[in-house]
């Protein structure tokens, strides 16, 4: 422990912002010995969330998520498709997650994040393991169309969290998205019936009752730091940087764990520990479902 | 009643697992890992100089590379990739090398389930054989949830399918060297009670998964004392018999 204490004697005599530059974990240390962090949060408490519906006008279903700084913008475009011969009356999702160069300063233009991959693969084994979408009703004609959803999730500004910011945009999309009217023509292909000719058309549209999807048993997640004994909520990049030891908790609205997602790390996770990000997990997951209730209820009245 | 397998294998127990060490004569470090049909081959090349960019050069780097069975590799190889990393970042001692690369090439001869915990278990011999200095070795379980609440260990591919869930989790192994009182207990657990890495598929309730825990911490002792005996086995001959 010879450099945290050389650092010690240091902080009195140096300013904060070079202290906190030249020894980050000791200065976050100091802050975490009185249950409070450098951005005034207490050690349990997320970040400010806000979200919006309807984003982009030109998708089918959008929303942008605001975590923090940490920004996600979702849209969804829906066509048709074949369904397979495995599952003829199920839809499909297919979801991809973008970071480019302007998210983070890590991210190199022409490179790829390495991150991104990872959390595009999270995202659909949590959507496609926590049931929110019964793909049967994607389905159009049995055996011979059904709806293909293409979600796509852009990092806007990568400022920590980022699994948590991409699902709540992701999950707020899907709420959001409004089904296209379509109908069979004489050909018995499926035509997208515009908004203008619905009353001219003679064939019955095949879906005018399936504008909205119905979620079930929606997921929301908690990342959390664990350093020390210290467990700190919802962190910032700067945070994830200094102290890699990152859990991911999903659970989902019936309180159902879907994830437990620890990439390794140096500290390690104990039953107790295990047991205290679930239950700050459960408490984010009541604030989220308020936040996303109340931005569906204000859609509705516009 | 107990599920019945279709193996006939009882609930908890493992197939059979085979280790060999020093498999590849150009690699620093190698092994060969298999549970059952599922087969991984590692290769450790390192230290070598430098470090990749973005890295702190005060620490050595580690990279993994998966190279699947057959095919290009994609997002599901990119998650392993990055699991293992961070997985063996935590149980190797960067700060002995530091501005130094070392590379762990991860061959998947065969997959018949528990992919992932096979490799863990295969890189982690292969650091042994290359000698890369590590804090304790990590022993990765695979339990799987049935419809009725039963958890299953290592299952094949046919069971993760049928399932309702499962759980890849890494723990420490029991050290066995002398450590000062107290520091091998936290909290009142002991160390290799610790989850390293944890990785779930499938909803469950959060007792489920505190049930599957408890599984898989028995089994990685007995898993643990399988990678100890094996790499005690100093002599290529030795270890050979095992493959």
């Amino acid at each position: 422990m010879g450099v945290p204490d050389a650092s010690g004697d240091l902080s009195s005599e140096m300013e904060v912002d070079a202290f906190r530059r030249l020894f980050p974990l000791r200065y976050f240390e100091r802050h975490l010995s009185e249950s409070i962090r450098p951005d005034a949060r207490p050690l349990g408490r997320a970040r400010d969330t806000t979200l919006a519906l309807g984003a982009v006008a030109s998708a089918h279903g959008s929303a942008l998520a605001k975590i923090g700084s940490t920004t996600m913008l979702a849209a969804i475009k829906m066509e048709v498709m074949t369904p397979s011969t495995d599952s003829p009356d199920e839809g499909c999702i297919a979801i991809d997650f973008h970071m480019p160069p302007i998210c983070s300063p890590i991210v190199r233009p022409g490179r790829p994040a390495e991150v991104a991959p990872v959390i595009s693969k999270q995202l659909s084994d949590t959507i496609s393991s926590s049931s929110m979408i019964n793909l049967k009703e994607l389905s159009l004609v049995s055996g011979k169309a059904a709806w293909m959803a293409y979600l796509d999730i852009y990092c806007l500004d990568a400022d920590g969290a980022l699994l948590d910011a991409a699902l709540l945009s992701a999950v707020a999309a899907f709420s959001h998205l409004q089904i296209p009217i379509v109908s069979l023509n004489d050909d018995g292909k499926i035509v997208l019936v515009s908004e203008e000719d619905e009353g001219a058309k003679l064939e019955e549209p095949v879906n005018k009752e399936k504008r909205k999807l119905t979620l079930s048993s929606i997921p929301f997640s908690l990342t959390c730091i664990l350093h020390k004994n210290y467990i700190l909520a919802d962190p910032t990049a700067e945070e994830e940087s200094i102290m890699e030891t990152l859990v991911t908790v999903v659970l989902d609205s019936s309180a159902r764990l879907v994830s437990f997602y620890k990439p390794g790390g140096s500290v390690l996770a104990y039953t107790s520990t295990v047991q205290d990000c679930v239950a700050l997990t459960r408490q984010r997951v009541k604030e989220l479902q308020e936040i996303l209730d109340e931005a569906i209820s204000g859609m509705e009245i516009d | 009643m107990e599920t019945d397998r279709d193996d006939g294998r009882s609930p908890s127990q493992l197939r059979p697992l085979s280790c060999a060490r020093n498999v590849l004569c150009r690699a620093h470090g190698s092994a060969s890992w298999s549970q059952g049909d599922t087969k991984v081959l590692a290769a450790v090349y390192g230290p070598k100089a430098g470090t990749k960019k973005n890295e702190n050069p005060e620490k050595a780097c580690i990279e993994v590379i998966w190279k699947p069975k057959t095919g290009q590799i994609g997002k599901l190889e990119k998650e392993f990739e990055m699991i293992l990393k961070r997985t063996l970042q935590s149980i190797c001692i960067l700060t002995l090398n530091p501005n130094t690369t070392t590379s762990i090439i991860v061959q998947v001869v065969n997959d018949d389930g528990a992919l992932l915990v096979c490799a863990v278990n295969a890189a982690c011999a292969a650091l042994v054989d290359a000698g890369i200095p590590m804090k304790h070795l990590a022993v990765a379980i695979c339990c799987c949830l049935a419809e009725d609440g039963y958890v299953i260990l290592d299952p094949t591919k046919l069971e993760e399918q049928k399932m309702r869930g499962f759980a890849c989790l890494v723990f420490p192994n029991s050290v066995a060297s002398v450590l000062p009182e107290g520091s091998s207990h936290v909290e009142g657990e002991p160390m290799e009670h610790g989850i390293i890495t944890s990785v779930t598929h499938g909803v469950m309730s959060v007792e489920e998964y505190l049930k599957c825990l408890e599984r898989g911490r028995a089994a990685s002792a007995k898993l643990s004392d399988f990678l100890r005996r094996s790499l005690q086995s100093q002599l290529p001959s030795d270890s050979s018999k095992a493959a």
